[in-house]
């Protein structure tokens, strides 16, 4: 996966089968979408500001202030509702 | 024209006629000028990195540098049939150093020409400039520590471990603790000091406020008891990664401070920033202090930024930030935590000097 900016609809489903199939290739486990990421041990708290940065260039959202907490990242549901947020409210902004 | 000119960081060598005498697949017996193997020892000593790039075949070409005994002192070394160019832009980019810190020295007019019409910023020297280079002040590095003297070391290591890690399967974790790593946090001294000029120079991403603190600031600081000056250091199975952070804390009663806090992005990747940070606010939460944060956003250090957050700080008000002395520049921002006991780091062993403990007893 490129972190080149999607051109696929963006949807719940879309996002979600993207960012696990990123995590397996990273971690080469399959990760299960409600699995704690951190409790688990399965990704370091540096891995998650990798996710951060991927999320933003990836889905072209930016992620800052309190939407910046470790509880946005710590299941694939978490980021999926995230990205999510951050588009409709981009879209709502921007008048599309 | 006064002001001395960038240091140089890493000088990529030909070889034919550069740095052997003769041309290797026309006459196995090129040789070496003595002077060539003491200027590649004595760079090597200030902690100037050196790389090759050479238009010959590998198996032979590295084969001469190994009888040599000369092939540990390159890291990356390019050599093949391609343009100069991309073997010069191929090692800045390995190694994340701007071009304007790579120097390139060829006995080839052309080659050098070739080099500078598409990396501009690369300084080019010609072969026979080749034994005054240690003399020059782009060669002369002003501080020389521990740590320079095993950069290159240091950077072998790095190597091997990113190749490890390319190759190793399972959860991060697993491989992060198949490194034991150990950091270890320590009061500064004179000398650490030093190395820990030298890291805020070289490394702009990872400081967090943007502000340089300058050697004699910080020297000023050593023996103030309302500031703890601390030096991180860390090491793996592969080596050590030398000073590796440094931060400014300035310790109230009720509210620790934190001015300066700086690390290098050699260990970016094995979480440092967090370590260190998960360390200060277990301390804190020990001394009954909130915690602050200087910070201010600047194109490279976002990480910084993603660090703080994820381990809990927030802009959120607090009665205990308005007791601070203002901020030196108007865009530093105030980042805030109300600290809790921590669990240990999972992944490395930590060293630190008990702070909490140390200043409840200063104050009973």
């Amino acid at each position: 996966m490129s972190d080149q900016p999607t051109t696929a609809p963006v949807t719940a489903e879309s996002i979600e089968q993207a960012l696990l199939s990123f995590l397996e290739e990273r971690t080469k486990t399959a990760v299960p979408p409600t699995q704690d990421l951190f409790a688990s041990g399965l990704v370091s708290s540096m891995f998650a500001m990798e996710l951060v940065v991927h999320l933003e260039q990836h889905y072209e959202v930016a992620i800052v202030g309190a939407d910046l907490k470790l509880d946005n990242f710590r299941t694939v549901r978490q980021m999926t509702e995230l990205v999510l947020r951050l588009r409709d409210a981009s879209a709502a902004v921007g008048g599309a | 024209m006064s002001e001395k000119p960038a240091t140089v960081k890493c000088l990529v060598w030909d070889l034919d006629n550069t740095l052997w005498q003769g041309t290797l697949l026309e006459d196995d017996q090129v040789t070496l000028p003595d002077a060539v193997r003491e200027l590649i020892v004595t760079l090597d000593s200030r902690g100037i990195l050196q790389s090759v790039s050479s238009k010959n075949d590998y198996d032979l070409a590295w084969a001469k540098l190994e009888a040599l005994g000369l092939a540990e002192y390159f890291v990356l070394p390019q050599i093949g049939w391609g343009p100069k160019s991309n073997s010069v832009r191929t090692i800045a980019e390995r190694l994340k150093f701007a071009h304007g810190t790579i120097a390139f020295i060829d006995d080839q007019p052309a080659e050098r020409a070739e080099v500078t019409f598409h990396l501009p910023d690369v300084r080019c020297y010609p072969a026979d400039q080749l034994l005054t280079l240690a003399e020059l002040p782009e060669f002369s590095p002003e501080t020389v520590t521990v740590d320079s003297r095993r950069r290159r070391q240091m950077y072998q290591a790095g190597f091997e471990r990113e190749a490890e890690q390319a190759a190793f399967s399972g959860p991060d974790e697993d491989f992060l603790r198949s490194l034991k790593l150990e950091m270890s946090i320590e009061r500064a001294t004179g000398e650490q000091l030093s190395r820990v000029e030298e890291l805020t120079l070289r490394t702009s991403q990872m400081n967090a406020t943007g502000v340089h603190y300058s050697d004699a600031t910080l020297r000023g600081l050593l023996a103030d008891p309302g500031h703890e000056v601390l030096v991180t250091t860390m090491a793996d199975r592969f080596g050590p990664h030398g000073a590796v952070g440094v931060m400014l804390l300035a310790t109230g009663a009720d509210v620790w401070h934190l001015k300066l806090l700086a690390t290098s992005c050699r260990v970016v990747s094995f979480g440092a920033g967090a370590a260190i940070l998960n360390w200060l606010i277990d301390e804190a939460a020990q001394a009954g202090a909130h915690l602050v944060a200087d910070f201010r956003r600047t194109d490279r250090n976002r990480m910084m930024e993603i660090a703080y957050r994820f381990a809990g700080f927030t802009a959120e008000p607090c009665a205990c930030v308005a007791g601070l002395a203002e901020p030196g520049a108007p865009d530093i921002e105030r980042l805030h935590l109300v600290p809790e006991r921590r669990d240990p780091h999972p992944t490395l062993q930590l060293t630190a000097p008990a702070l909490a403990a140390d200043h409840l007893a200063a104050r009973a």
